[in-house]
């Protein structure tokens, strides 16, 4: 298992599709931190609030991307080269083939948030001298994010073990990023609108917006509505959805991803 | 213990047979050749083999071990078809990859790079090589290990004629190590001569299995005689043995095993008028051709 993700990370580090995204997931950050970080004065917020807010906003769109950008490629495309067949007559299971790529692409979504958010830190920390700051919501996102690729790289490897090329992997990687991550919320935001305030919004609503690994996500990074000034139109269904189950969603994700990926790679005839 | 042991292996895709009914044992240290046209369940047959693809009836054995368990994929490398490895990497940390899992130290796998010809090679990327190099790579990792059992699709396909040369030396070296091979190729001018036994597939039937002499003696496919000499006397030639003028000055008979000494003698009868003769038995092309034909009868070839 670790030699195999000891190779995928060595095709990862040679990767220039790797190399452009960290570059980019750090430049968004640098940017939204920069242009965040202006009104903070007058307003008196912890400027690190601040900042992780707008980089929650960002990475509920890019690092379920860059996630499904890394994994669609990872059976299929091992299947087209024939180096699969090759893999499966060595003394090593199917599981720890897909465990060990599912490590060395969650070290390399890790570096990319973890450089991001370290350039916050310390751009927070040179623009806001004197100002104090807790570095909490920052670790918090941290890990959240890499619950939230982790559960969207196990939907990359379903796909990509589904079809045999990885042209078509990589198109319906594309539409599961855009369902779960755009769509989803278009969705439940026409039927709030549809429904007015009723049963729908009161009880099934939060819930649907849980099981979503973005919106769960979403939910776990937006600060409190009670002391914050930036809050959105979701801090009403944190109200009545507890944290805990937003966590608990984010943290089953990943493991029932992986699993149902492994159902279907098990099936798959090199 | 024969070191492959196949009985009565079908393969089913939905209503498709794709492999019919296969018995065959190979023994350790021979060389088979696995030929078939594409689509003759080869490869299906061959990933049967290693436990890629499920059996739909039927049994495979390793030396006793059920193909595709951890103690069956230790004694076998395999050569895919067309295998392409990461671009990015380069030809030792590949190999360093695949002898890791087979915990073989590197500087083995350095070797055994080195013996199939890519020692100045060996820190460029995989990207930047040619097929053949690539091929070799692959036949490479096949040899991790000291397999008992090697098997190869269409090893050869990409090679240069020196490298196949090479290719054949190294197959020897393995079959006389004790370790059984058995290649799958459409090559068949350079199987005639390298391999011990070979096998035919047909529609996912077993045509033939044999010695080449043997299924040779079975078909009893004509025997090519050519004669060279002058036009004058060529032409004399082919009308006293009645054969067929392919140019000025070569006439060319065919005749059965039997006939052929009588025929032998008539043409030595004429030796004055002839500057050479050349005689060759059917190639294996023309048994492959033979064998491979479709039959009337289902099964008419079944047991040769």
């Amino acid at each position: 298992m670790f030699e195999v993700a000891k190779l995928e990370l060595l095709i990862a580090k040679r990767n220039l599709w790797v190399a452009i995204s960290i570059t980019l997931m750090v430049l968004f950050t640098l940017v939204l931190t920069l242009a965040g970080s202006a009104p903070t004065g007058t307003l008196g917020v912890d400027p690190i609030i601040i900042a992780a807010t707008s980089i929650t906003t960002l990475s509920v769109y890019f690092v379920p991307l860059l996630a499904l950008l890394l994994s669609f490629d990872a059976i299929s495309g091992e299947i087209e080269r024939g180096t699969l067949a090759l893999s499966l007559t060595y003394p090593l299971s199917r599981a720890e083939i897909l465990f060990g790529k599912f490590l060395a692409q969650l070290v390399v979504l890790a570096v990319a948030i973890g450089l991001a958010l370290l350039l916050t830190a310390i751009i927070s920390l040179l623009l806001n001298r004197g100002v104090s700051m807790s570095f909490t919501p920052l670790i918090w996102l941290f890990f959240t994010s890499i619950l939230l690729g982790a559960s969207f790289l196990g939907l990359g490897y379903m796909v990509s073990a589904l079809v045999r090329q990885p042209s078509v992997a990589s198109g319906l990687a594309i539409v599961i990023w855009l369902v779960l991550v755009i769509l989803y919320d278009i969705g439940l935001l026409g039927a709030l609108v549809a429904d007015n305030g009723g049963f729908f919004t009161k009880s099934i609503f939060p819930w649907l917006l849980v099981f979503n690994p973005a919106d769960a996500f979403r939910l776990l990074n937006m600060p409190d509505i009670a002391n914050n000034v930036l809050s959105s139109g979701l801090g009403a269904a944190k109200s009545v959805t507890n944290n805990i189950y937003s966590f608990i969603s984010l943290l089953l994700w990943p493991a029932i991803s992986l699993l149902l990926a492994w159902l279907v790679f098990r099936k798959v005839e090199p | 213990m024969s070191a492959l042991i196949v009985e009565n292996v079908n393969k089913q895709y939905g209503s498709h047979r794709v492999v019919k009914n296969i018995s065959l044992k190979i023994e350790a240290g021979e060389r088979v050749a696995l030929l078939g046209h594409n689509g003759a369940g080869k490869t299906t047959l061959i990933k049967m083999m290693l436990g890629l693809v499920p059996i739909s009836s039927g049994t495979i054995s390793m030396l006793g071990e059920i193909v595709g368990s951890r103690k069956a994929r230790k004694l076998s490398g395999y050569l895919p078809e067309n295998v392409a490895f990461h671009g990015s990497l380069t030809g030792r940390e590949q190999m360093h990859h695949f002898a890791a899992l087979k915990s073989i130290a590197k500087k083995t796998a350095d070797e055994i790079l080195e013996r199939v010809g890519l020692s100045h090679a060996i820190d460029r990327r995989i990207g930047t090589y040619s097929k053949g190099m690539r091929q070799r790579v692959g036949l490479a990792q096949a040899l991790l290990g000291k397999p008992k059992l090697v098997l190869l699709d269409e090893p050869t396909s990409g090679l240069d004629p020196i490298s196949r040369h090479d290719f054949y030396d190294i197959i020897e070296e393995l079959s006389g190590g004790g370790t059984m091979v058995l290649i799958s190729s459409h090559a068949l001018t350079e199987m005639e001569t390298r391999m011990d036994r070979i096998v035919i597939m047909s529609n996912g039937q077993m045509v033939a299995n044999d010695r080449i002499e043997n299924l040779r003696q079975h078909a009893n496919l004509p025997i090519r005689i050519n004669i060279m000499a002058d036009e004058k006397s060529a032409a004399l030639i082919a009308k006293t043995l009645s054969g067929k003028r392919i140019n000025g000055h070569i006439v060319e008979l065919f005749c059965n095993g039997d006939e052929k000494i009588n025929l032998l003698k008539r043409i030595s009868n004429m030796k004055e008028k002839i500057s050479d003769i050349d005689i060759a038995p059917a190639s294996l092309e023309e048994l492959y051709r033979f064998y491979s034909a479709p039959q009337d009868e289902e099964g008419e070839q079944e047991n040769v």
